[in-house]
């Protein structure tokens, strides 16, 4: 876990943060992330995100939740403990489909939830840091992550030339596992150390 | 340079001609041929097809303006950029509309009592489910509600593409935006709730369920529902292609044919889960006059197309259309809505041959060619259908947020 320094800014209309965020990202620094009060459209394309592999996971934890459904329940009633039940056949698919949609379900909704607050370091009794708290209410914060070419007085400025309301600094905690973002931030780096506080 | 007004390609006059020289003939060979035979087996192979293929073809056209009317009710702006297209597929239920008369016309006057068994007044005289039935399973009954529910499809759909209309010459101010949007408000809550009793409750029962009378399912009509709905939208899907690879459409793009695309995988689940609920009850349940319905089916010769209609209409949308890149590409895009309307073409197919041709059925030449006879007659009065008005509602006041959708 180590902390790394933010140039924060705030911006108050959804129409300035869409040339806002061209603008920073072609003046090369390197977007944290932004923090808005609900899904802004188009804004993870503005960004450059790319596009989330949570899909895949999904795919492979209802795959898992249908095999574990129809070899269970297969096992039971056809090898283990076979019972003849209104004369149907042992092995009786039809009347096992909803149970192995029920569980292809239950595994890929849980899985991914599981996944996604993996992936966004969430856990009970994991504090995040907090940007802005007017984030959840009417602020779209964004943030730059500062490396070691980042000016931090100019980045301050760059951002109030785009709009910001409010532009401070704030170190923070990257978090409690290093994901695959910090594989994006050798671009941007030049030595191999992270700045430190 | 984008076209605001469609003219019909030289291409497309060409493939119209072709489809309906096809099924013109071999309409014209089947009725010398079947149709007027001494050979019954042939008769009712003859007009099973056409009943198979003009309700069909009705009944995706009819689920054309239910996708307006149901998009209206929600307030999804998403579909202005190419409402033309769906009105225009609408527009042809008054014409299908006659031709399906037409042919049960031929059907109930004609006594082929091989199609609808109620027809045949012995069998209903001493046959104690038809004559418990025969008060709903009527001629007269079954001609008065369906020609009422032609018209009233007919005049709410026309009523609402000529809402449309007044969106094309000049802009409305906000009070008539307020007004525009009420009217449809109204107009497609009337269509809906018509829907409801028609397509959703009454009309499968007695034109496609009534050809196996002894047989009920309450699922049947909520299952031609979907059906018809997700062709419907793969054939809306088709032409927005094609209207976009002829450089029409311009505002229509790649999100909008994603949520199309989503659509169809969304209604193709939908249909396997109504077929599946119909046939798993019946199957667990295992009572004969219920199971004889899927005996024929999965017993005797459909046995092939029973599970090629699963095959087609379940496992692949749901393979191949899962994924955002493929909703997105024109290529699978097109590839699937031709896949789905045949296979849905299929599903109407084993619907009707079995209570009426019986085992013996045949996929040759009548069948294919009638086919092309109803693609034929789409293609041509939706092009026609397609060139009186513009393509884009210019001042429609929900274009704007149509342009902007995103998903």
């Amino acid at each position: 876990m180590d902390i790394r320094k933010f140039v924060v800014g705030c911006y108050d209309d959804e129409e300035v943060l869409f040339p806002a965020v061209k603008k920073v990202r072609k003046a090369g620094y390197k977007i944290h992330d932004v923090y808005t009060p609900y899904a802004v459209h188009g804004l993870d394309k503005a960004l450059g995100l790319r596009e989330t592999r949570i899909h895949t996971a999904g795919f492979i934890y209802g795959m898992v939740g249908l095999t574990t459904a129809l070899s269970f329940i297969s096992w039971i009633l056809a090898i283990d403990w076979p019972l003849n039940i209104g004369g149907k056949p042992h092995f009786a698919l039809p009347a096992w489909i909803p149970i192995m949609f029920e569980l292809t379900v239950l595994f890929s909704a849980i899985g991914m939830t599981l996944t996604f607050c993996y992936l966004c370091q969430l856990a009970p009794f994991v504090k995040k840091h907090h940007f802005h708290p007017r984030a959840t209410d009417d602020l779209f914060v964004m943030v730059i992550e500062c490396t070691t070419k980042t000016n931090v007085q100019e980045a301050q400025n760059f951002l109030t030339g785009t709009g910001a309301k409010e532009v401070n600094v704030q170190l923070a905690e990257t978090g409690w596992w290093l994901g695959t973002y910090d594989k994006d931030r050798k671009i941007f780096e030049v030595g191999k150390e992270a700045i430190s506080a | 340079m984008i076209k605001q007004q469609f003219e019909i390609p030289a291409g497309y006059k060409k493939w119209t001609l072709g489809f309906l020289a096809v099924g013109i003939l071999a309409l014209v060979l089947g009725f010398f041929v079947l149709g007027i035979g001494k050979d019954e087996h042939a008769q009712t192979r003859f007009w099973a097809v056409l009943l198979q293929n003009s309700l069909f073809f009705l009944m995706i056209c009819n689920s054309a303006m239910f996708f307006i009317c149901a998009t209206t009710l929600a307030m999804g702006s998403w579909i202005t950029t190419f409402r033309r297209v769906p009105e225009a597929i609408s527009s042809l239920v008054p014409i299908l509309g006659i031709l399906a008369l037409i042919v049960f016309a031929c059907i109930i006057f004609g006594d082929k009592y091989h199609i609808y068994p109620w027809l045949d007044k012995n069998a209903v005289a001493t046959d104690r489910v038809l004559n418990y039935k025969k008060g709903f399973l009527n001629p007269v009954f079954f001609l008065v509600w369906t020609i009422f529910t032609l018209c009233t499809w007919s005049f709410v759909g026309w009523k609402m593409r000529q809402l449309s209309r007044e969106t094309d010459e000049r802009p409305l101010s906000e009070n008539q935006a307020r007004q525009f949007t009420w009217k449809n408000t109204i107009w497609g809550s009337v269509y809906i709730v018509f829907f409801a009793l028609t397509v959703g409750s009454s009309i499968p029962w007695l034109w496609l369920m009534s050809i196996d009378a002894h047989w009920f399912s309450t699922m049947y009509s909520w299952y031609t529902f979907g059906s018809t709905f997700v062709s419907g939208i793969a054939l809306m899907g088709l032409f927005v292609i094609y209207l976009k690879n002829q450089g029409y459409l311009e505002y229509t793009n790649d999100e909008h044919l994603h949520d199309i695309g989503k659509f169809i995988f969304a209604f193709s689940i939908f249909w396997t889960y109504l077929w599946f609920a119909q046939f798993m009850l019946i199957w667990y349940a295992n009572i004969p006059e219920e199971t004889i319905y899927f005996k024929a089916r999965l017993q005797g010769s459909y046995r092939g197309i029973f599970w090629l209609n699963l095959i087609v209409n379940f496992v692949a949308p749901i393979l191949i259309l899962m994924t955002r890149g493929s909703k997105r590409n024109y290529t699978i895009m097109t590839f699937m809505c031709v896949l789905i309307l045949l296979g849905h073409w299929l599903d109407f197919f084993q619907m009707v041959m079995p209570g009426t041709v019986g085992e013996h059925y045949n996929l040759g030449w009548y069948e294919w060619g009638i086919l092309a006879l109803f693609i034929g007659l789409v293609m041509h009065f939706v092009g026609k259908s397609l060139t009186k008005s513009p393509m884009v509602p210019k001042y429609h006041p929900f274009l704007k947020e149509s342009i902007m959708h995103h998903t």
